[in-house]
């Protein structure tokens, strides 16, 4: 699961913030798009990233500004289209038993690491072994424990040895299931599942990433980096697709700032942004409209209800009087006003193949809801003249603030008083899975595109589930889908559990979100996709635009 | 001159002790630590993490292993930014730092002087108004509205200097973030130096340089200014040290690869020990900026000797 922006921390210093009209009075007498600038003869791709990444060992990133740049450095057995579908990447082909329990990978040939040593089946085997192992402390093992013996590995009962990985030849390796999975293959697609050099991590230690030091097996070599200055790539000669890859550099800039990034973009000095200014979004809708992109990913943001005894939303009643009075489209279309898709699901719908559940009020009318929505409070002891006080709390950023006031809003006809209460992400985060909350707000995005990785976060016995959702109905189905083999069958499993969250109103969603990037329309080879992956091995720059 | 300096020195470290223990103990009391995010961590998982960093040891230990690493100069791995020490990342964010703050605090004397001391003299006129209330101006707008403001400008519409960027620390890359960052400086200067002037005029040996019937330009530069530089000389200290350790504002805005954003990041992310590192040498670099204004003052102002 990766934090959602690295912009969320940086954003309440936001200085563009107070300047937010000031483009849009300046801007429009201004230099114009930034196209016609990347004039140069070589294919040099400035990136505006959004953040420093953490690291760049592969096993200790899951940030999409982190992720952007391992895996241009590192190529997963199986890999990502330009438009984020599953290709094979260092395994040319692999297959599973019959009964999904075996899997076995099969190596292309010749595989080198970017100093020529080879790369085989070894380096894989290696690479899982190392994610797994305690000292590691991998975010997403969890995600692993199909494989034999991972959660013993994972915490220190086995020796890394009793992976259930093997490597039969060099070219091949097999990984061996407790139960099937159906998330495996984009499991590992990750770049934390890539195969590592053996050879320069055992020689150097955790000096292993340094550019001096690395060597890689994707698209690109690390060939400088100045931590919150640059990152600069340069073409990997022994990549197995090397003659395929135009850019001749690839630089990241860790650009925090989004009016900074909407800047420099505009003045030519990066030709991607990924994020932009809310707060400016119209004037680039209305400016820069050939390099915008904006789409659904996957990611939800929502509100939970703490459902623990003692608790004022405790109550069922409550809760669906509040998710009945609640006008999504007035967030998504006057506060946001970036495409947001109001939810009236949980699992956002960018998730292609997965059959959502509704709330089954989804289609009633406004005033039918409110009237539905007095009728339960009234029955729960609550209207206008006998107030329910209810205290909201958020995570400290000017949009959570807008919705959260909204909400105050909405809810108030109910006889409902919110006090609205907001505490930096640490904080917030850590007093909701405590439980000490009444309504909170969440978000969630995806590290693998499946309705598993949200609705897991809610089996009674995980630790993000802050709602205290017990229910064995709920666990079983979760169970059920993660040993489930059977893509029809789990994700009628899925689908069960979906509708058991709206049926007992544990969440109050608000809306899917969207992500926006600048794109130099001189760009081609850049699809949006839901899980925002643009490898920038198929990129290319018209440099006669 | 030189025993004054080192017990001013050897002072120091009980300074900083108190300085790294209240920290130390004040980051760990913030509720929220380093690994609670929109997801919670699987209880083996944090475990792990928690081991790795030794935060599963009892705090004391955890600050005596901390100070037995000070002493060997080892600050310790950033949570946050995992591929490096915090030592390294201060090392390579400093000079950054360092270069443009020294050039900010230039230009803020250089011009913040010279318009005190112009208001002074001609006080009340029409120059005194006009520098006075730029002076006002510019403590009162806030830097984060400069900059952007400045990079909008001259960076994107008028397309005259890069709108971002370090570049090595160019010029180019350079003048724009020196100017959003002192112009408040300038400002504090120039009303420093203008009321300290003021007073410095109206005293007794100025009348006698007077009466000696010297110009008064000479009066001014020979006779008034070092001891009307004395409050600003002070006010240097600080201002240094929280200059050229940066400022997250300037450098989000113009993408500089310093060390200020360090202070509010490694606190929001519970990086402790991003923070304590931040600490000890913003803390270190206080200390010993007060001492060379201290040293400065006695060659400033005959009175202040430092004996042995």
């Amino acid at each position: 699961m990766s934090p959602t922006s690295p912009m969320q921390c940086a954003a309440s210093l936001s200085a563009g913030l107070l300047l937010s009209v000031l483009p849009l009075s300046l801007g429009a007498s201004g230099s114009a798009m930034a196209a016609e600038s990347t004039s140069q003869s070589e294919q040099i791709l400035r990136i505006a990233n959004g953040a420093e990444p953490g690291s760049l060992d592969p096993q200790q990133t899951n940030g999409t500004w982190e992720t952007r740049i391992t895996r241009d450095l590192f190529e997963p057995l199986i890999a990502y289209s330009a438009d984020g579908k599953l290709i094979p990447g260092l395994a040319e082909r692999w297959e599973s038993s019959a009964d999904g329990l075996s899997w076995t990978f099969h190596l292309r040939e010749g595989l080198e690491w970017s100093d020529g040593t080879p790369l085989t089946a070894e380096d894989a085997v290696f690479a899982l072994r190392r994610l797994l192992t305690p000292a590691t402390a991998a975010h997403n093992a969890t995600l692993y424990y199909p494989i034999v013996n991972t959660r013993a590995v994972n915490t220190g009962a086995l020796a890394p040895e009793q992976l259930g990985v093997a490597t039969p030849d060099a070219q091949t390796l097999t990984i061996t299931l407790s139960h099937p999975s159906a998330t495996l293959e984009q499991t590992l697609a990750m770049s934390e599942a890539a195969p590592l050099p053996r050879h320069v991590i055992t020689a150097n230690g955790a000096d292993w990433t340094r550019p001096a030091n690395m060597v890689t097996s994707g698209a690109f070599v690390l060939n400088e980096w100045t931590p919150q200055s640059h990152i600069t790539l340069t073409p990997n000669a022994r990549y197995h697709a090397a003659d395929t890859v135009a850019l001749d550099e690839v630089v990241y800039l860790p650009i925090e700032e989004s009016h900074a990034a909407l800047n420099r973009f505009r003045a030519s000095e990066v030709e991607i942004a990924y994020g932009v200014p809310a707060s400016h979004y119209t004037w680039i809708q209305d400016n820069l409209a050939a390099a915008l992109h904006t789409y659904p990913i996957l990611g939800e943001y929502f509100y939970v209800f703490n459902l623990r005894e003692g608790s004022p939303v405790a109550d069922q009643r409550i809760r669906r009087a509040l998710n009945l009075a609640t006008r999504r489209e007035v967030i998504t279309e006057r506060i946001l006003g970036m495409g947001q898709i109001p939810s009236w699901h949980f699992v956002p719908r960018a998730l292609g193949e997965h059959q959502g559940a509704r709330f089954d009020f989804a289609d009633w009318s406004m005033d039918r809801r409110m009237a539905k929505a007095r009728e339960l409070m009234a029955d729960a002891g609550y209207g206008p003249e006998t107030p329910l006080e209810l205290t909201l709390r958020y995570n400290t950023l000017e949009d959570h603030k807008k919705i959260a006031v909204a909400l105050g809003a909405m809810w108030k006809p109910l006889g409902v008083k919110v006090t609205l209460t907001n505490t930096e992400a640490a904080v917030h985060y850590r007093d909701l899975a405590l439980g000490d909350f009444e309504v909170g707000r969440y978000g969630m995005i995806a590290t693998i595109a499946d309705a598993y990785d949200f609705l897991n976060a809610f089996s009674s016995d995980n630790t993000s589930n802050a709602p205290g959702l017990s229910s064995p109905t709920y666990d079983a189905l979760i169970e059920a889908a993660a040993r489930e083999g059977d893509v029809g069958t789990r994700q009628r499993q899925l689908h069960d559990a979906e509708q058991y969250l709206l049926d007992n109103d544990v969440v109050l969603p608000l809306y899917d979100y969207v992500t926006s990037s600048l794109v130099d329309p001189a760009i081609s080879g850049w699809a949006p996709n839901a899980l925002d992956v643009h490898p920038s091995r198929y990129l290319q720059l018209d440099t006669s635009h | 001159m030189l025993s004054y300096t080192l017990k001013r020195l050897l002072q120091a470290i009980p300074t900083l002790l108190v300085v790294i223990t209240l920290s130390f103990f004040l980051m760990r009391v913030a509720p929220g630590g380093p690994f609670d995010g929109e997801r919670r961590l699987p209880p083996e998982i944090e475990q792990n993490l928690r081991a790795a960093y030794h935060l599963d040891e009892p705090l004391p230990m955890q600050y005596l292993r901390y100070l037995g690493d000070l002493v060997q100069g080892d600050l310790g791995p950033s949570f946050k930014y995992k591929d490096f020490d915090v030592s390294e990342l201060i090392s390579q964010g400093f000079p950054a730092s360092l270069e443009l703050g020294m050039w900010a605090i230039l230009a803020a004397l250089l011009i913040g002087v010279p318009l005190g001391v112009i208001a002074a003299i001609r006080r009340n006129s029409t120059a005194d108004y006009v520098v006075m209330s730029t002076a006002l101006a510019g403590i009162a707008v806030p830097n984060f509205v400069i900059a952007p403001l400045l990079a909008l400008v001259f960076g994107v519409l008028l397309g005259w200097l890069p709108a971002g960027g370090w570049n090595g620390g160019a010029w180019q890359n350079l003048l724009l973030p020196v100017v959003a960052l002192s112009i408040q400086q300038i400002a504090y200067i120039a009303r420093m130096m203008r009321a300290s002037m003021i007073e410095v005029l109206g005293s007794h040996y100025i009348r006698t340089a007077r009466a000696k019937g010297l110009s008064e330009w000479k009066v001014i530069l020979r006779h008034a200014l070092r001891p009307a530089m004395l409050p600003v000389v002070s006010y240097l200290g600080p201002a240094i040290a929280g200059i050229i350790t940066g400022s997250v504002v300037i450098e989000q805005i113009f993408g500089i690869p310093g060390i200020g954003r360090y202070f509010v990041q490694g606190a929001l992310n519970r990086d402790y020990t991003l923070v304590m590192g931040t600490v000890v040498f913003y803390g270190a670099l206080i200390l010993l900026l007060n001492l060379i204004v201290d040293l400065l003052y006695s060659m400033l102002d005959p009175q202040i000797r430092y004996d042995d």
